[in-house]
């Protein structure tokens, strides 16, 4: 059931490539942004790196959140899901998997291409790959919630980027805290194992209360 | 003699029983802010290190308090409306949500008017600071959520998941944000306990944190009776009330 | 007050008048409320003439 609906949704996405390219160029665009604002000047670049990227990343998650469940809402298929035997938490975290699959993955991987942009030493960039790969699943899962929430709504979109972003502020703050502690040269594991903590935490609870907002949303 | 606790569960009944409470706790507010600023500016003495820009802890410390304790109350009455599914809970947690908000804006505007004569600046990254304005976004975010959704039964039970949602955030952000703040530019001045305080301005402030309680109490009863007429309006005791002019 | 006579009495200002602010909310919420109710009460007293007198 849960490779089902992740190969479902993979499938979905993979007909409209558009979708998965747009954000990932809406995270390229953002990033190169900050040099054009900010100046060329390096190590006032590579200091920003981290949180840039960071912010970029959340930003770019949050805008796909949008089509998480409203494709399956307009067509009725969220309805059927709602009546299907399967526990709508397994389904919404498929749905979130799904998501991340699409838009997180892409940014991690182009993170390290971005990293040497603004100049950032190789074992940075490992670090800021895996805290990103650590948190990406976790944007997805709490904006499943947000998601769930405005379903049907309009001006949704905004809405979501409210309900979600100070919930988002923990792994903001440790994702781009372990890249800065580790150009300090300082250790940096405490800040990956807290945003593992956080993908723990986020995994349990979200999809439960996703699949209960779902169920508010359509009643 | 068995007390019938959901008799005031029902709106009619609440709303005539909010409706005798309101005048008393406005009474009491009022008696408690007039001795709380009497004490504040006359009885306690001038800080040795700050002057008198200390006085602005009257307000500000009461407001940061009410802010928070206001939020985990939303919460609580938002969850006990999603589980029980009763109706009043949840327009009780409506009815807080913009008091909550005002106390919020009230202890970020006198922090900063207090840090400005203090820290020199009119905002500083400081731990408690920061987490009471993601408190505010949070309050923002549960108003915006149940202004966008029509049917009040769905906004309801909407704004009661990102309440419990976001009360389960708040000690994650807290101390993220605690962490951020020391690990930065480390500890910067920042009031970490606040100054040995002369028993004087102690009982001051407290009177005043008394007052700020009666105040939210009465205006939150007020906004709950306004509510439950909105939400009511189809009912037949309130066309009834109309009519008796009692309204 | 010392000199901080601005920001002392600009945070108390500020605060009464989002109380008041709130309060001043409040009423005239219910004030558009009550037109609203003796709106629909007048147009019920019509209705219920019109039927007794045609």
């Amino acid at each position: 059931m849960f490779m089902w609906i992740i190969k479902r949704d993979l499938l979905l996405a993979m007909r409209r490539q558009s979708d998965v390219l747009t954000t990932l160029f809406f995270f390229i665009i953002v990033v190169s942004l900050f040099p054009l604002s900010v100046g060329p000047e390096m190590n006032m670049l590579r200091t920003m790196a981290p949180g840039v990227v960071w912010v970029a990343a959340l930003l770019a998650s949050m805008l796909s959140l949008g089509r998480m469940f409203s494709n399956d809402y307009v067509d009725g298929t969220l309805e059927q899901m709602l009546l299907s035997p399967q526990s709508l938490s397994l389904l919404v975290l498929g749905k979130a998997f799904a998501h991340w699959l699409v838009t997180g993955v892409p940014l991690v991987l182009m993170a390290p291409v971005l990293g040497i942009q603004y100049d950032l030493p190789t074992d940075a960039l490992l670090v800021l790959t895996a805290a990103l790969l650590l948190g990406t699943p976790v944007l997805s899962l709490i904006g499943a919630i947000g998601a769930a929430l405005t379903l049907g709504l309009r001006g949704g979109g905004v809405l979501v980027s409210l309900l979600v972003l100070p919930l988002y502020i923990p792994v903001l703050i440790f994702g781009a805290g372990a890249v800065e502690a580790n150009m300090a040269g300082v250790a940096f594991d405490a800040h990956l194992s807290l945003i593992g903590a956080f993908l723990l935490v986020s995994i349990v609870f979200a999809p439960w209360a996703a699949a209960s907002s779902l169920r508010v949303s359509l009643e | 003699m068995a007390i019938n606790w959901f008799k005031y569960s029902s709106p009619a009944s609440f709303y005539l029983l909010a409706g005798k409470m309101v005048p008393v706790f406005v009474f009491i507010s009022v008696m408690l802010l007039i001795v709380g600023l009497y004490v504040g500016f006359f009885v306690a003495p001038t800080d040795f290190q700050q002057g008198e820009a200390y006085r602005i802890i009257f307000i500000h410390v009461p407001a940061a308090w009410m802010s928070m304790f206001l939020y985990v109350v939303m919460a609580f009455w938002a969850g006990i409306g999603l589980a029980f599914n009763t109706r009043l809970s949840s327009m009780f947690a409506t009815a807080i949500a913009p008091t909550g908000a005002m106390f919020t804006f009230i202890a970020l505007w006198t922090g900063a008017l207090w840090g400005k004569p203090m820290w020199g600046t009119w905002w500083v990254w400081d731990a408690r600071l920061t987490s009471e304005l993601i408190l505010f976004f949070l309050y923002i975010g549960f108003m915006s959520l149940q202004a966008a959704i029509d049917d009040p039964r769905r906004a309801d039970k909407a704004g009661a998941i990102i309440a419990l949602v976001g009360v389960i955030n708040i000690p994650i952000i807290y101390f993220s944000v605690q962490w951020w703040n020391t690990l930065h530019q480390g500890a910067s001045v920042s009031l970490n306990q606040a100054p040995a305080m002369a028993t004087t301005m102690l009982t001051g402030m407290l009177i005043m944190v008394l007052a700020s309680w009666m105040y939210s109490i009465a205006v939150i009863l007020k906004r709950a009776r306004v509510i439950i007429l909105e939400r009511e309006s189809h009912t037949a005791w309130v066309a009834e009330l109309h009519k008796k002019g009692a309204i | 007050m010392g000199g901080y006579g601005l920001y002392v009495w600009g945070s108390y200002v500020v605060t009464f008048m989002c109380i008041a602010g709130e309060i001043l909310l409040i009423s005239n919420r219910r004030r558009t409320l009550e037109k609203q109710y003796s709106h629909i009460e007048d147009l019920d007293n019509n209705e219920t003439k019109n039927e007794t007198t045609s």
